[in-house]
């Protein structure tokens, strides 16, 4: 499960809508704890894909090393990345699956149609390595004053 | 020096964030490291023994890809080595040959 905050929740989403037609990225800072992948902060990124940064992204390694640091500085842990589909579907993509390496991470990915976010879908890469890996559908958690659950 | 485990790597280091090893250069770093937990290897290295083509490693800095010496750079101990596998994707693949791609919905 990805447990996330409201304001969170829609600052990733708001970034889908300012890059738009491009994809956005970014990365997600918190605990993952018995199961639970808990965003404290996100961090969002530049695409370096500008050759084609409407249905492809790249976070560049200096910046995350930049961003892991951050993590570490704050007792935090990369739990997962977020990025935006631009009017297609929030499904992960065979570049997507592709490019997934973070085992345990959950991937994020909003679909914006037409410059607004649509629907965000959150999916939980498993496995032990490159041979194996996968993605699953994985709830997601919006907390507000109180706890709801809100799932895709 | 100390080497940076991210976090989805931590699952074969004890949980360990960060490893100390005593090492020359940065490949006897990654050595030692795999060395002292030897299912790491797997996910650094390729069969052909190079580190997988995800798997970007820094030295303080720097992208040994881009050092001189890359992975012979000399390293003393109060370096740090961090390892980062690669944050890409997007929608609407071009191609999907792999088998383990099979299953992607078309969008």
């Amino acid at each position: 499960m990805l447990r996330i905050q409201f304001s969170d929740y829609e600052t990733l989403r708001a970034h889908g809508e300012q890059t738009y037609p491009h994809e956005c990225c970014g990365v997600l800072l918190g605990r993952s704890i018995d199961g639970v992948n808990e965003v404290l902060e996100i961090v969002p990124a530049g695409n370096t894909r500008t050759d084609s940064a409407h249905n492809r992204y790249n976070i560049a390694p200096v910046e995350l090393i930049r961003i892991q640091r951050q993590a570490r500085a704050r007792s935090l842990d990369i739990v997962g990345f977020y990025h935006s589909h631009p009017d297609h579907p929030a499904q992960w993509s065979s570049t997507d699956i592709a490019e997934a390496h973070w085992i345990a991470c959950s991937y994020v990915i909003t679909s914006v149609a037409h410059g607004r976010a649509d629907v965000t879908n959150s999916f939980l890469l498993s496995g032990t390595g490159e041979e194996d890996k996968s993605f699953s559908d994985e709830p997601i958690e919006i907390l507000v004053s109180e706890p709801v659950s809100a799932t895709r | 020096m100390t080497i940076h485990i991210p976090t989805p790597l931590r699952a074969y280091t004890s949980g360990k964030e960060s490893v100390p090893v005593s090492a020359d250069t940065v490949a006897a770093s990654l050595e030692a490291l795999v060395t002292e937990y030897p299912a790491l290897r797997g996910n650094l290295f390729a069969a052909d023994g190079k580190l997988r083509s995800f798997v970007n490693v820094y030295l303080n800095e720097d992208d040994i890809r881009y050092l001189p010496a890359k992975e012979a750079s000399p390293v003393t101990a109060s370096d740090e080595l961090t390892i980062i596998p690669s944050i890409a994707g997007g929608c609407c693949a071009a191609t999907a040959s792999r088998a383990l791609v099979r299953t992607a919905p078309a969008c």
